[in-house]
């Protein structure tokens, strides 16, 4: 009986779902191992497309640039997004809290093509009344993913900080220890999880974000999703394959080690009953 | 009313609140401000490509307001059908991505407690992984030498490939993919928050598990419904990197339009106007959405 119901349709759901989810990525790795320079026509197994990557400098260079974008939009976006969730979380009800929570949950729906387009227009505008930027490149990129990072950041830790209990941050005002204190020596470390997630999660949605940065770069910065963009838009090529495959295993790679490591954390948590 | 607030941060609040604030003014609600005095502006031929609102000449501040832009969008019937399509596309996709999320969200959240988490990350991962290789993977499998139509071909149920890439079709089997994910995160969490006693009372009252459903869990997950619906449907309004790559020529969509205008035919007041009415048109669904995120933080607390 029980393994009647576990078949239930919800169930064929679930794994018809996840076929759907990763079949495409699958044949994807496959076909990167293909000899043929004809992506869809299997000419036997070799690894070729992936010297042929290797050799790239354009994609070698882009691959950098993404990696520095991603790197400090995610810090910056941790910084901003905790100091908004704290205010969201630790705030009275006020117009300040209510427009701040407005303005941070706002980017998570808003379509790509008006963010974008709306700070290139600010871009261009500071430019011309400043002097600043002068052009655009890495800093814009750069400030227009830490933005939209952070609302990502906000809603993840603002989840954490709910679920604590304030009761030991009183304690330790008390106790005499001064606010900034109290954040950094107890808030901090307990929420320090959500901070990683947090940190990961604006780094991977910085790697792949094409449409903000096409609006935001500048001749100088070419992230790797623009020159995957260019080259996918002339037609399939094999080594668009050899990448994507890196990519896939890289996401699957690290997303497998923090899992397994918050389960273990987790683990080390619970009393040794359970 | 001051005094609280103050108890708990007697130092440093002003940068607390502050910095992200002044962040955001700057780089988001600024940004629109600029976008909506530009789309009011007229087109020219000069760097920026557009006139300037104010000007003062003969000692007399003018200050013009050009609606042209908006009419143009009106009268336009290319720029209409963009919205249409963009809109249409949107409803069948979220509706789509429903179909198929609401079953998986269910079972994931039915699982035993300790597979869960795995099964989560499990339909969380491709979303992870870059979303425009996952786009192109799908370039692969429909285009006409591809392997969905290799496969049938050689199974005999197809003698010669049928055109998949490069259609509306493509385009919706690239959306429900791409945006799946989003869609079931919200489920799932209201879905595996349901109290199961309720379910239980309803079955010892001889209810049908198909009733059951119906009547009890799918209102109880209303809230998680419309936050995944509205998560797949605003962006997929503006979407364009899907219709450009598996779209058709007759895949039209107001975010590719927007982007045409702006980066080829170099129009940025038509564009701003573009998004502007994008906006408007959304507004329903934003509210929609924020009104979940709010009570959703509320009932947390």
């Amino acid at each position: 009986m029980s393994r009647l119901s576990k078949l239930s349709f919800s169930t064929i759901m679930l794994w018809a779902g996840m076929f759907f989810l990763y079949a495409p990525m699958l044949i994807l790795v496959i076909y990167s191992f293909n000899e043929s320079k004809l992506v869809t026509v299997w000419g036997g197994f070799s690894p070729k497309w992936y010297g042929e990557l290797f050799r790239d400098q354009q994609i070698l260079d882009a691959v950098w640039t993404s990696l520095k974008v991603a790197f400090f939009a995610s810090t910056m976006a941790v910084v901003l997004g905790t100091m908004a969730a704290f205010v969201m979380t630790r705030f009275k009800r006020s117009w300040g809290k209510m427009t701040l929570s407005n303005m941070i949950t706002a980017p998570l729906v808003m379509p790509e093509v008006i963010t974008g387009l709306s700070l290139l227009l600010l871009f261009i505008h500071m430019a011309d009344l400043l002097g600043w930027p002068e052009e655009r490149g890495m800093l814009t990129v750069w400030i227009a993913h830490s933005t939209f990072c952070a609302s990502y950041v906000a809603v993840v830790v603002s989840a954490r900080l709910r679920e604590l209990d304030l009761s030991i941050e009183e304690a330790a005002q008390d106790l005499g220890a001064s606010p900034l204190k109290t954040f950094f020596h107890i808030t901090v470390p307990m929420i320090s999880p959500s901070l990683a997630a947090g940190w990961l999660l604006s780094f991977s949605l910085s790697l792949d974000d094409l449409v903000i940065a096409s609006f935001t770069s500048g001749p100088g910065a070419t992230t790797l999703p623009m020159v995957v963009f260019s080259s996918v838009r002339m037609g399939v090529s094999p080594k668009i394959n050899a990448l994507a495959t890196l990519i896939i295993l890289t996401v699957s790679l690290i997303a497998f080690i923090c899992w397994y490591l918050a389960r273990r954390s987790e683990r080390k948590s619970l009393p040794p009953a359970m | 009313m001051k005094r609280p607030l103050k108890f708990r941060l007697p130092k440093g609040q002003h940068w607390i609140i502050g910095l992200p604030y002044f962040w955001l003014l700057l780089f988001f609600a600024l940004p629109f401000a600029i976008v909506l005095k530009i789309s009011l502006s007229t087109a020219a031929i000069s760097i920026p490509p557009y006139e300037s609102l104010v000007s003062y000449a003969d000692e007399s501040l003018q200050i013009m307001l050009n609606l042209g832009n908006y009419l143009l969008i009106f009268e336009d019937s290319l720029y209409v059908q963009a919205y249409l399509g963009s809109l249409k596309m949107a409803c069948i996709t979220t509706l789509g991505c429903l179909l198929i999320g609401y079953p998986m969200a269910y079972a994931i959240a039915r699982a035993p407690k300790k597979h869960q988490g795995v099964l989560i990350l499990l339909v969380m991962l491709p979303s992870w992984t870059s979303f425009l290789i996952r786009v192109y993977a799908w370039m692969g499998l429909l285009s006409n030498n591809g392997v969905i139509n290799n496969v049938l071909m050689w199974l005999g149920v197809i003698s010669e490939p049928i055109q998949m890439l490069n259609t509306n079709f493509a385009v919706y089997i690239g959306i429900i993919y791409t945006y799946l994910p989003f869609m079931i995160l919200p489920l799932y969490a209201t879905l595996s928050q349901l109290d199961g006693s309720l379910l239980e009372a309803a079955s010892d009252l001889g209810s049908r598990s198909l009733n059951t459903f119906w009547k009890v869990t799918l209102p109880l997950s209303k809230g998680g419904v419309i936050a995944g619906s509205m998560l797949v449907f605003i962006p997929v309004v503006g979407e364009f990197v899907i219709p450009e790559l598996l779209g058709g020529p007759d895949s039209l969509m107001i975010g590719k339009v927007l982007w045409q205008e702006f980066f080829n035919n170099r129009d940025w007041p038509v564009a701003s106007s573009l998004a502007i009415i994008m906006l408007g048109l959304l507004i329903i669904p934003i509210t929609l959405f924020h009104r979940y995120q709010a009570k959703s933080m509320e009932s947390d607390l």
